[in-house]
């Protein structure tokens, strides 16, 4: 199905977020939206998936103008979207969701469902278990879902949001050998994305946006400057890989276990010195967040030691990590980091040292300015954090981190930042190792992220721990094949 | 006490669950769909004054019943109306009409206080009547305990096993990719509002036509019900069946109240009236205990056997609401 999109205008209040934008999608290849964070990329597939109406502009489907009211509407003439959050419901089994939203009878269509289900996974090697809870699976697997309930409802065309956000080498591998196939067979397949490498190993031909507007359209091969310089409006790149000197030995874990009910991660033994950068890669839910959440105190170990600083802390909570500079940047900023509703200046107020009763408004104004100042965030002290874009969401957090810690603990650092804002992050967190001896412990399911910025990384399989890895010399290959399971000694999961 | 008289207790604690079972599968139904519904116990003594008010002037139980039912569902409607169209709060806007509704019920209901009215007749079915033991409990039955009966079944099987009931669960967890998969999430929740408030509603004249007959306002010993109601949707885990046993449970306890009261006569009768409302607190507590971060904590310093077993009877027991209970949601 050949898709037209033509002068579509969109606006959110004073925010012009399309601006104008022409483009013809063909059918039987893979087309690339590229563009950094806010260039309205998403905002234009949830045009064309019926999730908003635009301001002005028309969309054809296949020369003929179609209005879409809803998401369903879109379903009806063919166009489904994957988001980048899966839309689907973790708490029921793979097989009732595969069925919501089908479209007619009383009784469920169970037995043509499973059968659909099957041959689609069959036709595109998904393993997707009918009867496993959804909130079990991995995001790569909840994608695949997505995909064959799209395909069961007949949709042509397919919009892939950012798909490789949180998942894991193989599974990307997986994901993109299914885009061909789709292509190969007749369907129209968008993707949009804001990482160049992903343009240049799928699409056929790609757009690039900025600002609202389109910038520039190639076809493959690519030369990847033009692309940054489109995306940017300037040459950005990542710089060299850094060290800290390493100094004495922050944290130690010995023979630690940690568990919950359906993961348990044991033997893991590790020292970290200060201005030391330990990446933690695997698999989404390998065990990598139990390790963290345990050197927080979040969680309590069922065997074995944590020490910080030379004191055996194991057992105590959070509060006793923090006083001995133990600081945790959770990965969902608004949920466990961030308090909604309350303004950038309550939370420097909050994170403070808390002294008197009384809140002195005129310090917290000045102190809130100069943290606004030095990280670069795009917000007034009195803005309710919600209402910041995401990346300055992560500067924000970044901003509360008292100075001098002894040891960060940060999931995803940089999920869901354009690249100029994740530089910006590492280079404030690499900063932060060189001048206070900060160490940093990390997990992250972009291979390229722990390659570049860990001094050792740590390999999570099904909650088997690898030994220490120097990141200097590895390559994303390797990394990609330990991630899926190469070295441990099983594949099979290890039962609590 | 003789077999017998324990067979006719058991009949009358099914009896005496049916209101319990309608609220808290209406509750169900309502909360299912994403919106809670904390009118319940004013809304019950309402239905149930206004109902028999009709009855009595009428001489018609059935405009009695449906009268109960459309107080019901008006209540529901005006928490789900204030909370889709005016962006209101549900828990405070379900607040102020249980109270509000609560005491019009006693104020309305002065002229009608102790007056004699009509009152639903028992239905023994013919042959299935008299089979032994099943008979006396399930077959010599009101026709209201009989619906109650039907409808646990007829609501489980709604909600887990037909396409408009996946839809419900899908409202009510996550609205938003329920939208997306096309299901008109603003208008289902005020059909699951009015049908689950109708039957809150029901429970009302159950009681004043049948269960407890006739309106003794503020001594009709219906306050209170409605709060066991909405204890027991949780309790069951917004599951018909689970929630139900929940009202029998409950019905069992206030029946052992009072037949245990003359073997104990050291114990005030009050203790032993009041004791099922503490005991089904117990219950909830226990089966929620599960997401208390201290248990978690507890759990660590266990061996690691009687760890797993600990962590799976939690496991088994506790229940997960709808995720969007309660959570506005906006289309576009």
């Amino acid at each position: 199905m050949k898709i037209e999109l033509r002068h579509i205008h969109k606006h959110f209040g004073p925010v012009h977020a399309n601006d104008d934008i022409t483009l013809t999608i063909p059918s039987g290849s893979i087309f690339g939206l590229l563009g950094e964070n806010g260039a309205g990329k998403s905002t234009l597939m949830k045009i064309l998936s019926g999730y908003f109406h635009p301001d002005a502009g028309e969309i054809r489907v296949n020369g003929s103008p179609v209005v879409l009211h809803s998401p369903a509407d879109a379903i009806r003439f063919g166009i489904g979207m994957l988001h980048q959050d899966p839309m689907d419901f973790p708490p029921m089994r793979v097989i009732d969701n595969f069925m919501v939203g089908y479209p007619e009878g009383l009784t469920l269509p169970r037995a043509a469902a499973r059968a659909a289900l099957e041959s689609i996974s069959a036709r595109f090697g998904f393993t997707l278990d009918p009867d496993a809870f959804v909130g079990s699976l991995t995001v790569g697997e909840r994608q695949q879902l997505e995909i064959a309930r799209l395909l069961w409802l007949g949709a042509q065309v397919l919009i892939f949001d950012e798909p490789t956000t949180g998942i894991s080498a193989q599974q990307k591998e997986k994901l993109f050998a299914a885009l061909r196939r789709l292509a190969e067979a007749g369907k129209t397949v968008i993707f949009v994305t804001h990482k160049l490498e992903e343009v240049q190993i799928l699409c056929d031909q790609v757009a690039v946006l900025r600002a609202g507007k389109v910038v520039g359209q190639t076809r493959a091969p690519y030369d990847l400057d033009a692309l940054v310089r489109m995306m940017f409006g300037k040459a950005v790149s990542k710089g060299q890989r850094t060290s800290a000197p390493l100094g004495d030995v922050v944290l130690q874990i010995k023979r630690l276990a940690v568990e919950d009910i359906r993961l348990r991660i044991a033997g893991v033994n590790l020292e970290v010195r200060e201005g030391e950068v330990i990446g933690l890669a695997g698999m989404e839910g390998s065990g990598q967040r139990h390790l963290l959440r345990a050197c927080a105190g979040l969680v309590r170990p069922v065997e074995g030691e944590i020490w910080v600083d030379g004191e055996n802390l194991t057992g105590k909570g959070y509060h006793e990590f923090m006083r001995r500079g133990v600081a945790y940047v959770p990965a969902a900023r608004l949920e466990e980091g961030l308090v909604p509703t309350l303004t950038l200046m309550e939370h420097v107020i909050l994170a403070d040292e808390q002294r008197g009763l009384v809140i002195d408004r005129q310090t917290a104004l000045e102190k809130t300015r100069d943290r606004i100042a030095t990280f670069n965030i795009r917000g007034r002290p009195n803005l309710p954090v919600e209402s910041l874009s995401g990346g300055n969401q992560q500067r924000a957090l970044l901003a509360l981190l008292r100075p001098g810690l002894r040891l960060i603990l940060m999931e995803h650092p940089t999920r869901g930042l354009d690249m100029e804002s994740a530089i910006w992050v590492w280079e404030t967190l690499k900063r932060r190792c060189r001048e206070e001896r900060t160490a940093i412990f990390f997990m992250s399911s972009d291979l390229e992220e722990i390659l570049h910025y860990s001094d050792r990384i740590l390999v999570f399989f099904s909650g088997q721990v690898s030994e220490p890895i120097p990141a200097e010399g590895t390559t994303t290959e390797q990394l990609g094949q330990l991630i899926g399971g190469r070295g441990f000694p099983s594949g099979k999961e290890v039962q609590p | 006490m003789s077999s017998h008289e324990i067979l006719i207790g058991l009949a009358g604690v099914l009896f005496a669950a049916a209101p319990v079972v309608f609220a808290t599968i209406g509750e169900t139904l309502t909360e299912r769909s994403g919106i809670i519904n904390l009118s319940v116990n004013g809304t019950i003594l309402l239905a149930a004054m206004a109902s028999f008010a009709v009855s009595v002037s009428t001489h018609s139980l059935w405009l009695g019943f449906l009268m109960g039912m459309a107080i019901g569902a008006l209540v529901a409607l005006t928490v789900a109306f204030s909370s889709i169209a005016l962006k209101q709060s549900q828990v405070a806007v379900g607040f102020v009409l249980t109270l509000m509704t609560r005491d019009l019920s006693y104020f309305l209901g002065n002229p009608y206080m102790g007056l004699r009215g009509p009152r639903v007749q028992s239905l023994p079915i013919p042959v299935l009547g008299q089979i032994p033991i099943i008979g006396p409990l399930f077959f010599r039955q009101d026709p209201l305990t009989y619906l109650s009966f039907i409808l646990i079944g007829a609501a489980w099987w709604w909600v887990f096993r037909t396409r408009p009931g996946l839809t419900l669960q899908a409202v009510g967890e996550r609205p938003e990719a329920a939208y997306a998969r096309g299901a008109p999430v603003h208008r289902l929740r005020y059909l699951y509002a009015a049908v689950g408030g109708a039957l809150v509603g029901l429970a009302g004249p159950t009681y004043s036509l049948s269960v407890k007959a006739g309106w003794k306002g503020t001594i009709s010993g219906l306050d209170g019900i409605g709060w066991i109601a909405l204890a027991l949707t949780i309790f069951g885990g917004w599951d018909p069946i689970r929630g139900a046993a929940g009202a029998y449970l409950f019905a069992l306890l206030q029946w052992l109240g009072l037949v245990l009261q003359p073997y104990m006569p050291n114990i005030p009768s009050q203790v032993l009236q009041v004791a099922p409302f503490p005991l089904m607190i117990l219950t909830l507590l226990l089966v929620n205990i599960g997401n208390a971060e201290w248990v978690d904590r507890t759990l660590a310093g266990l061996p690691p056997d009687a760890r797993r077993w600990v962590r799976r009877i939690l496991r088994w027991m506790q229940v997960v609401p709808p995720a969007s209970l309660g959570v506005p949601f906006e289309e576009e």
